[in-house]
């Protein structure tokens, strides 16, 4: 029997693949590499692209990976795939957003409305609680 | 007949009550089935991340990732992560309440701190007591994406780069099952090193291109994982909490139905009796 190696395919939102596998190739960032048994530790980026797999009875997989990571120890690879398009101006696009969000949250108002209204539900709420202590009290 | 017109209407009111936190919590009950799915569903790729890292510790890199440092701490950041709405039981304040307790010994020690806030409570509950809060996320509803946090998280990794925090801390809800949530505080930076690498094997990866970039994207990767894990962690706790508490809510309303009808019961029945007995004694006057 031909030598195998553990394949794991994930992605931050689920698992793709999991299982033995002859060979693995995967669009890495400096070009296509082949993964046979027993290479030596490598961890590298990845492309967008496919990952192909070749099980043991000679079944080939290909499963597409927007980007991601590869890790191989000599038994076993990991592709850890990312479930977005990354690329450093849409992350940095993404941050400033986030910190724009959070300027826009101290300024506006809206979040004092809603301060408001759960002071107002909670009145409410208190009243309709005495309301039906008295209720019992009656009884 | 006039009697306990106000009982009467209350009882309504209660009843349609009881009908919205019935339907409410059934359907949290099937939120948080799918929300546990999605919990179970995104484990291997932590999992897996922190096997990698686990390796990556034991390997001696050539190259020390600052992440990987601890230094002297005098700002920290915090990540919370709390629910978009109410209904949820104490749920949030609970979560709060940790975090608060957190920061008195941080504050104690003068260590100023940041806060990335994900879901509109958190932001709300930071906003108020006055903390310093450098990004925000909410409204991820009920299928949260990694990609709806990387702003929030790259705004933290980013503080840490540029020295403005020491430490990143994560706060959440951790799911322990549909009758318990357990609020957490983890702490995600620096990644500490653990004590029992085997240093009698000395390998390392072959890194391509260059072990900073691929490390750095590993690292970033990583606690983003952390992250989204915590987030759908959180969905499926705020989901059971809410159905918890809507499960409460509906029995209490049965309760409140039951009295309010005795009580109705009575006056109509005190009613009855008062109405007779005019009857009956009118007509002895007549006769």
């Amino acid at each position: 029997m031909a030598m195998t190696m553990h394949v794991d395919i994930v992605s931050a939102e689920e698992a793709i693949f999991s299982g033995p596998a002859e060979r693995v190739f995967a669009s890495a960032v400096m070009g296509e590499v082949g993964i046979l048994p027993r290479h030596t530790p490598f961890l590298t980026q990845l492309k967008p692209g496919e990952v192909r797999v070749i099980t043991p009875d000679g079944e080939e997989n290909f499963y597409y990976v927007s980007g991601g990571m590869l890790e191989v120890q000599p038994h076993a690879v990991t592709v850890l795939s990312d479930t977005a398009v990354r690329a450093h101006d849409l992350d940095e696009a993404a941050a400033i957003q986030a910190k724009e969000e959070a300027e826009r949250a101290l300024q506006d108002k809206a979040a004092e409305i809603d301060y408001a209204q759960a002071q107002v539900e909670l009145a409410q709420a208190v009243a309709q609680l005495s309301a039906i202590k008295r209720l019992r009290g009656r009884r | 007949m006039a009697v306990g017109k106000e009982i009467r209407t209350k009882i309504k009111s209660v009843k349609n009550t009881q009908k919205i936190t019935r339907a409410m919590e059934m359907v949290a009950a099937s939120k948080m089935r799918k929300a546990q799915d999605r919990m179970i569903a995104s484990r291997p790729y932590a999992d897996k991340m922190r096997t990698v890292i686990d390796h990556l510790a034991h390997a001696n890199p050539e190259y020390k990732h600052p992440y990987m440092q601890v230094r002297d701490v005098k700002r920290a950041g915090f990540i919370i992560i709390s629910s978009d709405r109410g209904l949820c039981g104490g749920l949030n304040s609970n979560l709060f309440r940790k975090a608060v307790v957190t920061m008195k010994e941080f504050d104690e020690q003068k260590i100023e701190m940041r806060f990335c806030t994900i879901g509109t409570k958190a932001s709300g509950f930071f906003k108020r007591i006055g903390g310093n809060i450098s990004a925000q996320t909410a409204h991820l509803g009920d299928t949260p994406q990694l990609a709806d946090l990387i702003g929030s998280v790259k705004v933290m990794l980013d503080a840490f780069d540029n020295g403005e925090i020491d430490q990143l801390f994560l706060v959440y809800n951790d799911f322990v099952n549909t009758m318990t949530q357990d609020p957490k505080v983890e702490q995600l930076l620096p990644i500490e090193p653990k004590e029992d690498a085997q240093l009698s094997h000395h390998w390392d990866y072959i890194y391509e291109p260059e072990a900073k970039i691929v490390m750095t994207q590993l690292l970033t990767r990583y606690i983003e994982s952390l992250v989204y894990q915590g987030v759908v962690e959180n969905l499926a706790c705020e989901q059971a909490a809410r159905m918890v508490a809507m499960k409460s809510a509906s029995d209490n309303a049965g309760d409140l139905i039951n009295e309010l009808e005795l009580i109705y019961n009575k006056a109509r029945q005190a009613a009855i009796t008062q109405e007779i007995s005019e009857i009956v004694g009118g007509a002895a006057a007549l006769s």
